[in-house]
């Protein structure tokens, strides 16, 4: 499997692919600093004046004007990078004919799926470390403020959360990559997936108030998509004074909040079942694969 | 040629939603023969291929390759059976040579190894000056070539050719026979599946002709031709010079021959055994010219036709 890992991971590093995506990544960095450097003094203020917490490095992620802030562009950019890695992952070794040559040799088939996924995997690490590790590294030079011990974890955290929003995205994309025999198709299909949820996630708010008759049937329906449980993880995180309640409460209620930062801990603890869920979706989505794969016929034509 | 089988089959049977496309298949393969598989497009010659690699459950009977069985132990079979597949693809973005080394990676063979056997068997299919070529450019008979390449690389005691002459041009398909041709020599059993009759003819020791994935006829060609198309019988054409009426009573007369018939000036005899000596000897003292003399061999072309003609 290692070979296959190995092979797959230079097959990775030299496609135009490759170059493409880490220009998407290079622009998401010099965007989110941007975004940073509009917004963080109106952010640090509010947040500041509300709280009168410590975070001001996390805030770097977060800030900016409306939705157009670092976290948001992940939102969008992490899927993307996803799909891209996992879209043709079978079906163009079907294609290529290098299928059947790869499988007649003395490896289990389920080495083949492991290591593109694997590949994968520690690609979709490297290009969103670079993203972090960029954003961070200008944000102390920009704002002069280093992050501190539970910043750090926060975003190392963030990072994980990150690895398996797109590892869920890959999943889908290889699923497709499995059941169609075609890369345009698999290609299309998950992309149309991608759009649809995202519009959800755009418009969800206001067709799911139509459609529920209480705030809570609203949220649930909204969590349908995986781009709006990504970002509301994501925002608990970074955002230590944010509650996932405030999407539900009353102005009544609002004013009994105590406004301060949640610890780690607690952060954790309400984020706990969005990180459940993108993890059973990505294992869900590998499983189908790979159970997939594993029955397939492995015929040429 | 030894006795030993490098694979064996016992009633296999492959059922695809309910269409029986291989149909209690009995052949062997003897070790270090090649040995050709025949049949129309559809007879389920890959099939039973895929079923010899494990990369395909047969849905009863048993296939033996060199005492494994690939349904259980698919990795064994793997490590000694080389495959090249009918539409044979490589990482178009990888050169010739990157494309071996990932084989041989998989195949777990040492790095300081590997770069020997590459330029091995580089040379061997005449590829050694595109061996750093990215093989998108690549026509398709250098393909065709760095297919079998690839399928020699980790030596295998046998070798499963699918169609391997499909689209290359005669002097590519001489060259590729030639190849096959000292195969065994070095110890490696072929298996070659083709409706390329004539070049069947050329390399293989025996064939087995599949239809409807049933095995129709199986055996040495020569065998084959006599006892499909001749009963058993060896036919001999004789020509001669101006041949008189009695010399077809007097061959008529010699032990073992069956039947003569002339037409114009050759005679066509049928007998149990070779008998040219004594034929020539009764031509030459009825006083004809004999002009020449032949035992009929029988081309795989006759053969195959005439089990194609009767279904």
């Amino acid at each position: 499997m290692i070979a296959i890992v190995r092979k797959e991971l230079a097959d990775y590093f030299t496609s135009i692919r490759f170059f493409v995506l880490f220009l998407l990544v290079l622009a998401t960095s010099g965007y989110g600093l941007f975004a940073a450097y509009n917004g963080i003094r109106q952010a640090l203020l509010e947040s500041g004046a509300v709280t009168g917490s410590g975070f001001v490095f996390v805030a770097l992620f977060t800030s900016g004007q409306g939705i157009f802030t670092l976290i948001f562009f992940l939102t969008i950019l992490v899927p993307i990078i996803g799909i891209a890695l996992g879209f043709d992952a079978i079906n163009s070794e079907r294609s290529n004919g290098t299928l059947s040559r790869l499988l007649a040799q003395p490896v289990y088939r389920d080495s083949v799926i492991n290591g593109k996924f694997l590949a994968g995997i520690i690609t979709l690490t490297i290009m969103i470390t670079t993203t972090l590790l960029l954003v961070s590294g200008y944000g102390i030079r920009m704002i002069g403020v280093p992050p501190n011990p539970e910043e750090i974890i926060r975003i190392f955290l963030f990072l994980v959360l990150n690895i398996i929003y797109g590892a869920f995205w890959m999943g889908l994309a290889m699923l497709f990559s499995v059941v169609s025999r075609k890369v345009s198709v698999s290609l299309l299909i998950t992309i149309a997936i991608w759009v649809i949820l995202f519009l959800w996630t755009l418009m969800g708010p206001v067709l799911a108030a139509t459609l529920a008759q209480s705030t809570q049937g609203q949220l649930t329906l909204i969590r349908i998509s995986p781009l709006f449980l990504f970002s509301e993880a994501t925002t608990v995180l970074l955002v230590p004074a944010y509650r996932l309640g405030f999407m539900t409460m009353s102005q009544a209620e609002m004013s009994y909040v105590i406004p301060n930062p949640l610890a780690l801990g607690q952060s954790m603890i309400t984020i706990w079942p969005h990180l459940a869920i993108l993890v059973s979706l990505s294992v869900i989505c590998f499983a189908l694969s790979y159970v997939l794969f594993m029955r397939q016929e492995i015929r040429a034509t | 040629m030894s006795d030993k089988f490098a694979i064996e089959t016992r009633d296999l049977t492959k059922t695809y939603d309910g269409t029986t496309v291989v149909d209690h298949l009995n052949f062997f393969v003897r070790e270090n023969e090649v040995f050709g598989l025949l049949g129309p497009n559809g007879a389920g010659k890959t099939t039973t291929i895929l079923m010899m690699l494990g990369l395909t459950e047969p849905a009863s009977g048993t296939v033996k390759v060199f005492d494994y069985n690939p349904t259980r132990e698919p990795l064994q079979v793997k490590r000694i059976v080389g495959y090249l597949p009918e539409e044979v693809g490589f990482y178009d973005n990888l050169t010739a040579r990157e494309n071996l080394r990932f084989i041989a990676d998989l195949n777990k063979i040492p790095p300081a190894e590997t770069e020997r056997r590459i330029d091995n068997v580089l040379e061997m299919v005449g590829l050694a000056d595109a061996r750093d070529m990215i093989t998108a450019k690549y026509s398709r008979g250098m393909r065709q070539r760095l297919g079998i390449a690839d399928v020699l690389i980790k030596e295998p005691k046998l070798v499963i050719l699918d169609e391997p002459t499909s689209g290359l041009d005669p002097s590519g398909i001489n060259h590729l026979l030639d190849i096959i041709c000292g195969l065994p020599k070095m110890g490696t059993t072929v298996l070659l599946s083709s409706h390329q009759l004539y070049q069947v003819q050329r390399v293989c020791h025996s064939v087995g002709i599949l239809s409807k994935g049933k095995l129709v006829i199986e055996g040495s060609i020569a065998e084959l031709g006599r006892e499909a198309l001749a009963g058993g019988r060896y036919i001999i054409e004789v020509e001669t010079a101006q041949p008189r009426p009695e010399l077809v009573n007097t061959l008529g007369k010699i032990k073992g021959v069956d039947k003569v018939e002339i037409k114009d000036n050759i005679l066509t005899i049928s007998t149990g055994a070779d008998l040219r000596s004594q034929i020539a000897k009764a031509v030459v003292d009825s006083d004809a010219l004999l002009v020449q003399m032949k035992v009929h061999e029988f081309s795989l072309d006759d053969i195959y036709m005439k089990y194609f003609k009767e279904r």
